[in-house]
């Protein structure tokens, strides 16, 4: 059946499968190729992209889900490689990436959380980032570069009593994650 | 992994869906948010010839008081859930255990309805729904019927919604400012309850603790005769039928029961 979105700012559209994943819609059909699919059961984050604005993992939605949205992935993100997206470039800046497979699901899970969350703590980055899987970096340069990214400096949001509040209201979830500070 | 292939229905109406599913049966699927039903879909555990999509029927996403209620349609996304004024003011156990489902992926395409028509056990808003003593309402081409959480759950996987049915809007009480809190144990980040337990007005929910979400009655009763937190804690595990899986014995399970119970209840008494 036939589906239209737009990817990057770009009018797409061809006839699919009702089968065909998002993440296949827009590695196969349109040879866009950042998204990487990594377990393709939800978990690792790798096929995170932006519909309507908001971080989904394309390996959990049928493209024909898509249809008349807006889908932003990794290659629309940034200007130019010299003009890089404050998030792409907060990347580079704090080392947020080793290998380089789960950055485009991490980065575009880092503009959706900064859309909601513009001026996040430490606690809210990496609560936001729970559905991105890293094997490389341990995380902690990740979380400064969306840090860095939001206009703060990482080094005064980590580790400072702002950065390991608990949320307010009466809700845990254990075990939690280790803040980094003894907390 | 890539689903069977099956045919596609986006209808524009409410009505249009019930026609498709009335016409269908168990050969349809509604797909709301698609975060359960995908996942068993691309398994191939589950093979339907028609997926009825229902993301899309703005008459199933509001969030409304009316009364003594509030009143969440079916298709709103557990983001919107979480994020709610009307919801957070009205019944802040629901928006804080919303907040607690899978990661912020996941928050922005499932949705209240699909939660709680899955029948997952190991769900975490069917027993939030039950704690604060809610309603589910159901529509088919012949009527609307209203079944109390209570009475809506038959076993895993399974409640009284017939095939021709779709959940329209979940209606729990306006709990306000009554004391909550939700205790949920994981073992990673993004994952399912091993256990949880929802307080909210002296009402006690348990996730993950038999084959439907559970009431500790016996908790709820040495409550309201007066006994201490801790006794009335003690007894969380009574009447439930946890089962053992890779992460957890049953006996496990009803220690989490116990301890988790005794946290939300001091924090639901502000103690
Ligand atoms: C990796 C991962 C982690 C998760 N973690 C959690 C978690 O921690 N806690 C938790 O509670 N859930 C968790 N979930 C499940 C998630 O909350 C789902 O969104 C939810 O269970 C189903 O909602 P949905 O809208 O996506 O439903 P769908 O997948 O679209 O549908 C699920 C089922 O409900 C039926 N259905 C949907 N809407 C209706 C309706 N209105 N009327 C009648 N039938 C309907 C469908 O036919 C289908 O059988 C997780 C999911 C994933 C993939
Ligand atoms: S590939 Fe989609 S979440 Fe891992
Ligand atoms: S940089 Fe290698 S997986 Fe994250």
């Amino acid at each position: 059946m036939k589906v239209r979105m737009t990817v990057n700012g770009d009018d797409t559209s061809a006839d699919v499968e009702p089968r065909l994943l998002l993440a296949h819609y827009l590695r196969d059909t349109l040879g866009l190729k950042a998204t990487n699919v990594g377990c393709d059961t939800t978990s690792c984050g790798a096929c995170t992209v932006l519909v309507d604005g908001e971080s989904v993992k394309s390996c959990t939605m049928l493209a024909v889900q898509a249809d008349d949205a807006t889908v932003q992935t990794m290659e629309g993100l940034s200007a130019s490689p010299e003009d890089l997206h404050p998030v792409a470039e907060a990347f580079r800046t704090e080392h947020g990436l080793q290998c380089g497979f789960c950055t485009p699901g991490m980065v575009m899970a880092a503009v959706s959380l900064l859309r909601e969350t513009p001026r996040p703590t430490e606690r809210e980055v990496r609560e936001g980032l729970e559905g991105n899987l890293c094997r490389c970096t341990g995380y902690h340069n990740i979380v400064r570069a969306v840090l860095a990214a939001s206009g703060q400096d990482p080094d005064a949001v980590i580790g400072g009593g702002h950065a390991t509040e608990a949320p307010s209201g009466g809700v845990e979830v254990a075990p939690g994650f280790s803040t980094g500070s003894g907390a | 992994m890539i689903p069977v292939g099956f045919a596609y229905e986006r209808p524009d109406t409410l009505d249009g869906a019930l026609a498709l599913l009335a016409e269908h049966g168990e050969d349809a699927t509604v797909l709301a948010g698609g975060h359960s039903i995908l996942p068993v879909m691309k398994l191939r555990l589950a093979a339907p010839e028609l997926v009825i999509d229902i993301g899309r029927l703005a008459e199933l996403d509001h969030v409304r008081v009316d009364g003594d209620e509030l009143v969440v349609g079916a298709g709103t996304r557990h983001r919107t859930v979480e994020s709610s004024e009307v919801v957070q003011a009205e019944a802040p156990l629901l928006a804080a255990v919303a907040r607690t489902v899978g990661d912020p992926q996941i928050r922005h395409r499932g949705t209240l309805g699909g939660s709680l028509a899955h029948a997952d056990p190991a769900s975490d808003l069917p027993a939030a729904v039950l704690a604060l003593g809610g309603t589910v309402v159901l529509r088919s081409p012949r009527g609307e019927r209203s079944v109390p959480i209570t009475e809506f759950y038959t076993g895993v996987f399974s409640s009284v919604k017939e095939p021709d049915e779709l959940i329209t809007e979940v209606r729990v009480p306006r709990t306000g400012t009554a004391g909550w809190a939700y205790e949920k144990f994981t073992r990673r980040a993004n994952d399912w309850a091993i256990v949880a337990v929802a307080v909210v007005d002296g009402r006690v929910g348990l996730v993950n603790m038999g084959p439907t979400p559970l009431r500790a009655a016996a908790t709820e009763a040495a409550l309201a005769d007066g006994a201490p937190i801790a006794d009335a804690a003690a007894l969380a595990a009574e009447g439930t039928e946890p089962t053992a899986d890779l992460t957890a014995t049953a006996d496990y399970r009803r220690h989490l029961a116990r301890v988790l119970t005794r946290r939300a209840l001091t924090t639901a008494a502000g103690a």
